[in-house]
């Protein structure tokens, strides 16, 4: 991708120079050539329609391809590819966390590894941060409230800045990092560093402690819908809409459980808001991930990375 | 005894302060708005020499955020935006139109005191304490997190811009209905035009960002729930609202410096303007575009990919015109008879500068490439080279254009020449490193930086301290030239519009004998008298 980003970049220079230096050309040799002491009388000259039209349609041409592959290579910036490894990100005044799948957490650091697509989901837990990594040519803003995601493919091993681009308050330029890419066999040591159990045993953990299960359980006895085989599959509202049960709508019923209830259930589940953070709602939907693997009529996945749907988020809040 | 002109007629600060005449008011805008470029100059000053170093050695962030935030409030709402309408359009619109004034006289003068209310207001603001949210009042910073002066800036914002929208509404009831007899639309001045265009932006963008911040500070004040999402409210549907009148505001900031610059081009060229009519229509091109491109500062922001398409196409399109005014000014000089004084050195120079800020707005559009240049350096240096290449040079252009109209006297050309050199290398040296900073990733707003950026922005610095010599020569040479200036004539340039026409400094009511228009803009097919050309 970055070459990709640094090919377009060229294309933009070399149209950036050829229309500079025309215009530069244009005034300079006039000005020169028709100076006053050496072309005393102007020669009243009203315009071309031919020029004009030339001078409308040509770089309206030109533009429509770098609207073209701009428009491309955005499209392949928000489109992680489906066998991407998730991390899990969390912005705030001024660090950077981050959660492995695994289990292993770091502050202002990314451990990933070389050559594989790597998609970072990210929420804030205060301001608009933004998650910029210039060598992977790759950014997108991380906002409170619901899931975004930034994806690379990292091709070299070596430390490279992590950057928070969006200005999210006094210590913004301190809100800095590394993401560091390591050999595949040196982040799999790395990632065994860690001893909490996996992100997903984590939201078990958090699901009993919270007595979720009481409520959320696969028999008569369930006062809310059963979350087995829930994630990525299409969930029916009590308004008839139909929505797919993806990283912002989990998220949401956590938290602001009345905004989408599912048919068949009452709005009976208490707000979660303010009680638990942005980390423990990842636990959380790890959990609820990892549910939907498990129940045998739920979709069959072959890794346990693979996201359910390809954007990490819902189409309201777009997938970056 | 001298000639009864505008300034002379009445004496005493009464006689300013209580004054409808246009011209009058439009020194008032000067001396106000040069006020306000000093402070947003000094902001600027430290910010730069702040980053002298990787540490932020001179000021503490908090004071640097609040400094960023002083000198894109200031320059941005307090100089860009009524520079030159306010100043020059006030001076010279009425005059170009052969009107005796703007069309309602008091709420011109009422728009300036509104002006100078709001720029007191956010001066209080910015220096008891500060703000530090940056210009652009991202929420839900401003609304919840940020400690300072939030919602006294933000109100002070929504009172200056009641000054903007009179003074668009001034502008364009004047211009339908004060035009001289025979100044038909297609012979109005092509200042007139982009100044037209602008207020239209100024009367209809307006009233959004004084909504959007009077729902900040209810937000800060109320927790209303409208952008922070803990209330239910979406951080991302302000920024919508805020670029839906700031970015057409940055064609306020452009548009009419575009004017100023179809003046100078055909008057020290000697030529009528190639195309006018497509420069003419091009502005309103312009204005009208420049309302539906907004969400191209959002493309990385979470919004969709076929919305963010969709911006991207329709600021491909709002560039083209800008293309056809370049390419227009250009084609004037063919066949010309130009002579290089300091107004068209600012055209030249405005020319080639905005060129460079248009043709890396192409850079920015790209969704594609705007992913990794976006909030870095590479736009601080884009738009730098819109609002100070473009627009500042096109205001000083037109200062020292009317000048000899607005004084009666000439500037000293020498010094002048050498001042439009000094500000174009200035701000070269400053900006242009700026775009590569940018490319190599350097985030906006930063107190401190990596070290691998510290040879690109000691030259940035040292940039700014040229371009600020160059700010306070014409400072020094203008103010001297009031009074040893050489007396100028009615025409010094022999220039066509109708403002050439009476006599300098014109006479409170402008025209002895309201003026018939007869002949085409920019008719330079009959010699003029032109003492200084």
């Amino acid at each position: 991708m970055a070459a990709h980003v640094d090919y377009f970049y060229f294309f933009m220079l070399l149209n950036f120079l050829f229309f500079f230096f025309l215009v530069v050309a244009l005034v300079l040799v006039f000005a020169i050539r028709y100076r006053r002491s050496a072309h005393p009388k102007a020669e009243q000259i009203h315009g071309s329609l031919l020029l004009e039209i030339g001078w409308t349609v040509i770089p309206l041409g030109i533009s429509m391809v770098m609207f073209a592959w701009g428009a491309i290579l955005f499209f392949g910036f928000n489109r992680p590819p489906k066998d991407a490894m998730d991390i899990y990100g969390v912005g705030k005044q001024w660090m950077w966390k981050f959660q492995h799948l695994e289990g292993q957490r770091e502050i202002n650091q990314l451990h990933v590894p070389v050559g594989r697509d790597v998609r970072v989901v990210l929420t804030s837990m205060d301001v608009i941060h933004d998650f910029a990594v210039p060598a992977f040519r790759v950014k997108g803003d991380v906002i409170p409230g619901r899931y975004t995601a930034v994806w690379f493919h990292p091709t070299r091993p070596g430390t490279y800045h992590l950057f928070c681009d969006q200005y999210c308050g006094t210590l913004h330029s301190g809100m800095v990092g590394d993401v560091i890419v390591m050999e595949k066999d040196a982040y799999q040591r790395w990632l065994l560093t860690g001893g909490e159990g996996s992100l997903a045993q984590q939201g078990q953990k958090l699901f009993q402690q919270l007595g979720c299960n009481t409520c959320h359980r696969n028999d008569s006895q369930a006062r809310g819908p059963n979350l087995a085989g829930l994630y990525g599959n299409p969930v029916t509202l009590t308004d008839g809409r139909t929505i797919t049960a993806d990283d912002n709508y989990i998220r949401e019923s956590i938290l602001r459980p009345e905004a989408k209830i599912v048919a068949g259930f009452q709005p009976i589940m208490p707000t979660f808001q303010g009680q638990i953070n942005e980390e423990q709602v990842i636990e959380l939907l790890n959990y609820i991930k990892s549910m939907a693997q498990e129940q045998p009529g739920g979709p069959v996945k072959t890794s346990p990375n693979s996201p359910a749907v390809p954007g990490a988020s819902g189409p309201a809040a777009g997938t970056r | 005894m001298p000639r009864e002109h505008y300034l002379n007629h009445e004496f005493g600060i009464k006689s300013w302060l209580l004054t409808k005449d246009h011209k009058r008011i439009g020194i008032l805008y000067m001396l106000s708005i040069t006020f306000f470029f000093v402070i947003g100059g000094i902001g600027a000053t430290l910010i730069r020499l702040n980053l002298l170093t990787p540490y932020g050695t001179l000021v503490s962030a908090e004071t640097y955020n609040k400094l960023f935030t002083l000198h894109g409030i200031m320059m941005v709402f307090f100089f860009l935006v009524p520079s030159v309408p306010a100043v020059l359009g006030n001076f010279a619109l009425p005059l170009m139109l052969g009107a005796k004034d703007v069309a309602f006289p008091k709420i011109n003068l009422l728009s300036w005191y509104i002006f100078i209310a709001g720029g007191s207001l956010e001066l209080w603001a910015l220096i008891s304490g500060g703000v530090d949210t940056g210009w652009t009042f991202y929420t839900p910073f401003s609304t919840t997190f940020s400690n300072t002066n939030v919602i006294t800036a933000a109100l002070a914002i929504f009172i200056a811009g009641f000054s903007s929208i009179l003074t668009g509404l001034n502008f364009i009831v004047t211009t339908h209905r004060m035009r001289a007899p025979g100044m038909t639309w297609f012979k109005m001045p092509l200042f007139v035009w982009s100044t037209y265009a602008t207020a239209i932006i100024q009367v209809l963008g307006t009233p959004v960002i004084a909504i959007t911040l009077v729902l900040v500070a209810m937000e800060r004040a109320f927790h209303i729930g409208v952008f922070d999402p803990r209330w239910g409210g979406d951080p991302v549907l302000f920024q919508h609202m805020f670029w839906f009148y700031s970015h057409p505001a940055v064609y306020i900031m452009i548009l009419p410096g575009m004017g100023v610059i179809s003046e100078i081009i055909p008057c020290f060229a000697r030529k009528s303007m190639f195309g006018y009519k497509f420069v003419a229509f091009s502005s309103i091109a312009i204005a009208v575009f420049g309302f539906i491109v907004w969400g191209h500062h959002l493309f990385i922001a979470g919004i969709s990919v076929y919305s963010a398409m969709v911006f991207s196409f329709l600021s491909y399109a709002v560039a083209i015109p800008s293309a056809i005014k370049v390419f227009n000014w250009s084609a004037t000089l063919y066949k010309g008879s130009i002579s290089y004084r300091t107004p068209m050195l600012y055209a030249f120079g405005f020319i080639g500068l905005f060129t460079i800020g248009g043709l890396t707005g192409l850079f920015v559009a790209a969704l594609g490439l705007d992913v990794h240049v976006h909030d870095t350096y590479f736009i601080i240096a884009h738009f730098h080279y819109i609002m100070v290449g473009g627009m500042v040079m096109a205001y000083l252009g037109g200062i020292h254009y009317w000048w000899p109209k607005i004084t009666g006297r000439m500037y000293p050309e020498g010094w002048a020449k050498l001042s439009a050199l000094v500000i174009f290398l200035g701000f070269n040296l400053t900006f242009f490193p700026q775009f590569i900073l940018g490319y190599l990733g350097m985030p906006r707003r930063y107190h401190t930086y990596p070290p691998e950026f510290q040879v690109l922005n000691v030259l940035s610095s040292a940039g700014a301290s040229i371009l600020a010599v160059g700010y306070l020569l014409p400072l020094i040479y203008l103010l001297w030239s009031i009074r040893y200036g050489e007396v100028a004539g009615n025409n010094p340039w022999g220039a066509s519009g109708l403002e050439w026409q009476t006599t300098s400094p014109p006479p409170p009511d402008n025209f002895a004998v309201t003026p018939v228009v007869t002949e085409e803009a920019y008719d330079y097919s009959k010699e003029r008298e032109a003492a200084f050309v």
